[in-house]
């Protein structure tokens, strides 16, 4: 097993907040647009630089999402910005139909995805939101693993043309993945090459999925581990390829396991290469109020599951 | 003036005529609200807009109109083909199998003259508002004009933007609703009255004008008038009377045309109220 160590722990809601920055300096047509959220989505210091390019839309995200459609006919690249619960569920059909069949170029960034917002409660615990953005299309959706991850993806969805949902969160976790990393979207990253067993995580669950599989290197079992930060462009040929050598496959998300991850990789092997697979996922729940750790722990996304899963799926091998 | 209100009303009738034969032709639409803002799209596009017909999606340094209740695409169709953006012939393939004319208008296939998606309700403003700041951050000095339903100021949507654009002081946006008083379920004041439109306008900080929708003269004076108020640090609100199946007497001013085709011997005695004046396609 590769050896992932890491100096902080930082929220990947600050990637995207330094992110935003950034691409606010390189690109003047780069304009942020906040549903009173502007403190917890990190966007003061793009607010800070670039007060004429930040509208504060008050707390109105189907306005939000319309006027970012709006602000895209002349060539603007709208970033919106508050939780995953408001930016999906709350305007799908703002977002369907202004922005995805509009085929406008909005990059709908959302922070507070998942359990980890922890205390609020499932009220803004959206577990949805990566399948009701996959399935309108077009849509491009991406959950990154970190803080660096985070801040590269805000840069890379910049370059690209057309509608992306960009999901990440509020706790503080590990940055492991390097500062000058170059995001490529829809291009799946190798975290560990193993021969036993495939692990695809997204967001937060990558860490876990480290995690996890140190413990199974001291159980003798060799993970390959990979990181899907694209949902959608999913990378079919890196998973298949994995999934051809190890023959089974773990899929972790931080999300129901109707509509997310796990059920695209399901897709893709009933159509292309049959494998058994496991799923670690919140089990068709709503979240509840709680510290982060806990709730992950409750719900069943800990290493610990994820090794039970492994030890699971490489009993149905054929 | 471009044109004289005598051609304008001319062009308008042939517009309706359009609207008619196509809901007809393939039974479905919507031709009651078509009809009755068929003088309005007439004298704006026609008239009152700086526009190219050689469109681009940018429209740089020009006005831009976005249309909110998209169901009544065979309006808009008809004044884009008539102005010189598509050809008048392809109104025949209005609702038909891979037209661009869909149903109700969108960008997805590409038909000149439309930058949004519209249909669902309530999101036309949003998206109008969000025009309007892109040319201000740009120094563009063209206007964003759009077109509401008043059945369609139920939806929530537009009071979020009602209440932002005067906030936000979005002086280069004239937003017209289309005052008739009618939706699919009956007349408004039955189904979930609007009670006192123009207060409420006004309480959310709008510059509300009143025109008659139906009165070519009225309406030119009236989004003239709109035009001049522009840049003062006010949204415009132009709440225009219309009549619902405007021009043809057994269409006026009833919802049962909302969303209803005349038949074969009602689409006759209808063209027979409307002049034949550019050609039908």
């Amino acid at each position: 097993m590769k050896k992932y160590t890491y100096t902080e722990k930082k929220d990947t809601r600050s990637g995207f907040g330094a992110g935003l920055h950034e691409a606010g300096k390189r690109n003047e047509n780069v304009v942020a647009l906040c549903a009173d959220l502007v403190g917890s989505l990190k966007m003061d210091a793009f607010i800070k630089d670039f007060p004429e390019r930040f509208v504060q839309v008050g707390i109105a995200e189907a306005n939000m999402m319309g006027i970012a459609a709006g602000l895209t006919i002349n060539g603007k690249i709208p970033f919106t910005g508050t939780f995953a619960n408001f930016s999906t569920g709350r305007v799908y059909d703002q977002i369907r139909q202004s922005i995805a069949y509009s085929g406008k170029n909005v990059k709908i960034c959302a922070s507070h995805a998942g359990l980890t917002l922890g205390e609020d409660g499932a009220t803004h615990q959206i577990l949805e939101d990566i399948g009701l953005m996959k399935m309108l299309p077009g849509m491009v959706v991406i959950n990154p693993c970190d803080y660096n991850q985070t801040k590269a993806a805000t840069l890379a969805i910049m370059d690209y043309e057309g509608p992306v949902y960009l999901r990440f969160g509020r706790p503080v976790i590990p940055v492991f993945t390097p500062e000058d990393q170059k995001f490529e979207i829809g291009k799946a990253w190798m975290v560990n090459e193993g021969k036993d067993v495939t692990i695809v995580a997204t967001g937060h669950m990558v860490w876990r999925a480290i995690e996890a599989g140190e413990k199974l290197a001291e159980l003798g079992i060799d993970a390959e581990i990979i990181n899907i930060h694209t949902i959608k462009p999913l990378d079919d040929e890196a998973i298949l390829k994995s999934v051809k050598k190890t023959g089974c496959i773990v899929t972790c998300e931080e999300h129901n396991k109707f509509g997310g991850l796990g059920e695209s990789v399901a897709r893709l092997l009933t159509t292309e290469y049959l494998a058994p697979q496991e799923f670690v996922a919140v089990n068709d729940s709503f979240g509840e109020s709680a510290t982060p750790d806990q709730l992950m722990t409750k719900y069943k996304l800990d290493p610990s599951d994820i090794v039970a899963a492994v030890q699971k799926v490489m009993k149905r091998k054929k | 003036m471009k044109h004289t209100i005598s051609e304008l009303e001319d062009i308008a009738s042939q517009v309706r005529r359009d609207c008619l034969r196509m809901v007809h032709a393939v039974q479905s639409g919507h031709p009651g609200a078509s009809l009755g803002c068929a003088d309005f799209f007439t004298a704006l596009y026609f008239e009152v807009l700086n526009h190219n017909p050689k469109f681009s999606m940018a429209g740089v340094g020009e006005d831009l109109f976005f249309l909110s209740n998209g169901h009544i695409s065979p309006v808009w169709y008809s004044v884009l083909a008539r102005s010189g953006y598509f050809k008048v012939s392809e109104l025949a393939t209005f609702r038909k199998l891979d037209s661009r004319l869909q149903g109700h208008p969108t960008t997805h296939e590409g038909l000149p003259g439309i930058r949004i998606a519209s249909g669902s309700l309530g999101q036309g403003l949003s998206v109008a508002i969000g025009a309007a700041l892109g040319k201000k951050l740009d120094g563009d000095k063209g206007l964003v004009y759009t077109l509401m339903g008043d059945g369609e100021l139920q939806e929530g949507q537009n009071w979020e933007a009602l209440m932002f654009a005067p906030f936000h002081k979005v002086d280069n946006l004239i937003a017209s609703v289309d005052y008739n008083g009618q939706q699919i379920d009956g007349p408004t004041e039955k189904v979930l009255s609007l009670e006192n439109l123009q207060a409420k306008f006004e309480a959310f900080g709008w510059h509300v004008i009143t025109s008659d929708g139906n009165d070519m003269d009225g309406i030119v004076k009236s989004l003239h008038y709109a035009k001049s108020l522009t840049g003062k640090g006010k949204p415009i609100l132009n709440l225009m009377s219309t009549q619902m199946g405007y021009g043809v007497d057994f269409m006026v001013g009833t919802h049962k045309w909302h969303g209803s085709a005349p038949s074969d011997a009602q689409l006759e005695v209808a063209l027979g109220q409307l002049k034949e004046t550019a050609g039908d396609y």
